[in-house]
């Protein structure tokens, strides 16, 4: 009974995720057409948006800025995971004033979050889920290096991504997020060691050039791999 | 940012906004009639489209102008932490003096990248030294070299305007290569002001974050210096694609990190004008 159940209930949650594919490949054939038939198909599109079968998991297709921004959504969904789960931690040797600006950052994170989830509507990819067993919420020295990391690939990524925004808006605003994301590094790291807020040397793996003066630039074909370790949920790449 | 003050915002630098949206101003109406029937979710979307259409192909600007402009501000930022660190007994040796110098370390490479990347589109570099600034802005900061305190006030206020204004120039570069380039450039001013913040803090034990608050009373200046409030104009804002980020989506952000989570750009007059004030007659940005 109890696995008949079970069956049941992984048959119809296929049958969900094939509809709400289906639904989001028709929004996006008419993503680039008027505002009014956009809002139509946006009306039309019924997908449960929380759910994601972490087997099949989720699709960036990169064809169009949609896909982009869920590459963004996927990552703020990690970085707000994470500080969550810092913020219910104790980290050890955690000051009262870094606890606050992690509880700032935490909630900056989820804004990212809520945002990219809104501002895609139906065309959104379901929630993430993470896995962050190789880190040790108890210990301060394992935060701050797993959020330095999460930090730098942010901004590594929003840098590598930019170029391939088409829509102007959402260039800026990519623009918007990532310099506070870069601002959220240099804090991280200088927790970590004073003054190596902007230690480019250390970021070459990341396509900083240091002698340039230039910060960390990847392609999400090099960003997701890096992520992957910390995220349960398969993520399918199309159109990159 | 809602999109009539983008709208607004677009019409000081771009007169012809409207036309280009759609040459019947009048129409303007019709698609805010529109917008008040799309969900708050497609709104941002059809904004995207909207714009896409309005300026298709063809960007307001040229490349090496943008270029020229940044190469503008890598001058300024150079030459004053350049003289800074050339004053006697202002930085504090250590730490303070390390990270000043990391920081005209990044500043000299980007006058030295952008200078190549214009000479090689054939273009001009504007030829700016330090006789042609004037650190003091008229004597607003009178003691910026003797007086560490206001020289940290001064470096923080540089580099949130230089944040700023690579965001603002971003559209004009859109889906170029050069546009990462400019992108890895602006993450490193942000570095910089998030480090440069901690320090300003710290030095005057004033409650300034590495990341851009709200002001006391909600005001978009949160340094506490009102002479460089037109750096943070708008840094208030908690509208984002007309999406607000208070509360969002039922969460407890509130309106301090949902001002906090957004930078925002400043246009390219808005720099000019900031950046003026320690440029001396006769070199003015125009």
């Amino acid at each position: 009974m109890k696995n008949n159940e079970l069956e049941t209930k992984s048959e119809l949650q296929e049958e969900s995720l094939l509809k709400s594919t289906v639904g989001r490949r028709s929004f996006l054939q008419y993503a680039g057409a008027s505002a009014a038939v956009l809002a139509l198909v946006a009306a039309g599109c019924r997908k449960d948006r929380n759910y994601t079968d972490p087997v099949a998991g989720v699709t960036l297709d990169f064809k169009d800025d949609f896909g982009v921004l869920n590459y963004a959504y996927a990552l703020e969904q990690l970085e707000a995971a994470f500080y969550i789960q810092v913020a219910n931690s104790n980290p050890s040797g955690f000051t009262t004033a870094q606890k606050a600006y992690f509880q700032d950052v935490q909630f900056h994170e989820i804004a990212h979050r809520e945002f990219f989830k809104k501002a895609l509507g139906t065309a959104a990819i379901g929630s993430l889920e993470v896995n962050f067993s190789a880190v040790d919420f108890t210990s301060g020295a394992s935060v701050l290096a797993t959020a330095k990391t999460f930090e730098d690939l942010g901004v590594a990524a929003y840098n590598g991504a930019g170029v391939r925004l088409k829509e102007t808006a959402y260039l800026v605003l990519a623009g918007q997020i990532v310099s506070v994301e870069a601002r959220h590094a240099a804090y991280v790291r200088d927790q970590i060691s004073n003054g190596t807020f902007a230690d480019l040397g250390t970021l070459t793996a990341f396509g900083a050039v240091d002698a340039n003066g230039l910060d960390g630039a990847l392609t999400p074909d090099k960003v997701l791999p890096l992520a992957a370790p910390f995220i349960k949920t398969k993520i399918n790449v199309i159109n990159l | 940012m809602n999109i009539i003050n983008i709208l607004d915002e677009i019409e000081k630098v771009d007169g012809e906004i409207y036309e280009r949206l759609n040459p019947r101003r009048a129409a303007m109406k019709s698609f805010f009639n529109v917008g008040k029937k799309i969900s708050l979710a497609a709104l941002p979307l059809a904004l995207g489209s909207m714009f896409q259409k309005a300026y298709g192909q063809s960007n307001p600007a040229n490349v090496t102008e943008v270029l020229n402009f940044a190469l503008a501000l890598e001058h300024l930022e150079y030459n004053f932490y350049n003289r800074a660190l050339l004053s006697t007994g202002l930085i504090p040796a250590g730490a303070a003096t390390t990270a000043i110098t990391t920081i005209r370390t990044h500043e000299l490479a980007h006058v030295n990248l952008l200078r190549s990347a214009i000479t090689g589109a054939g273009g001009t570099p504007i030829a700016l030294t330090e006789a042609n600034f004037d650190f003091t802005a008229g004597n607003t900061f009178g003691d910026v070299f003797t007086n560490y305190g206001t020289f940290l006030k001064v470096a923080t206020a540089f580099e949130d305007t230089g944040v700023r204004a690579y965001k603002g120039q971003a559209p004009i570069l859109k889906g170029m290569p050069v546009l990462t380039t400019a992108l890895q450039i602006h993450s490193v001013e942000a570095r910089h002001a998030s480090h440069l913040r901690q320090m300003t803090a710290a030095f005057l034990n004033v409650p300034l974050k590495p990341w851009v608050g709200l002001g006391a009373n909600g005001v978009s200046n949160d340094t506490g210096v009102p002479q460089v409030d037109p750096v943070y104009a708008r840094e208030n804002n908690t509208i984002q694609a007309n999406i607000e980020i208070t509360g969002i989506n039922g969460t407890a952000v509130t309106r301090a990190a949902a001002a906090e989570s957004f930078d925002e750009f400043l246009t390219g007059a808005e720099v000019k004008t900031i950046a003026n004030l320690f440029i001396r007659t006769g070199s003015k940005l125009t």
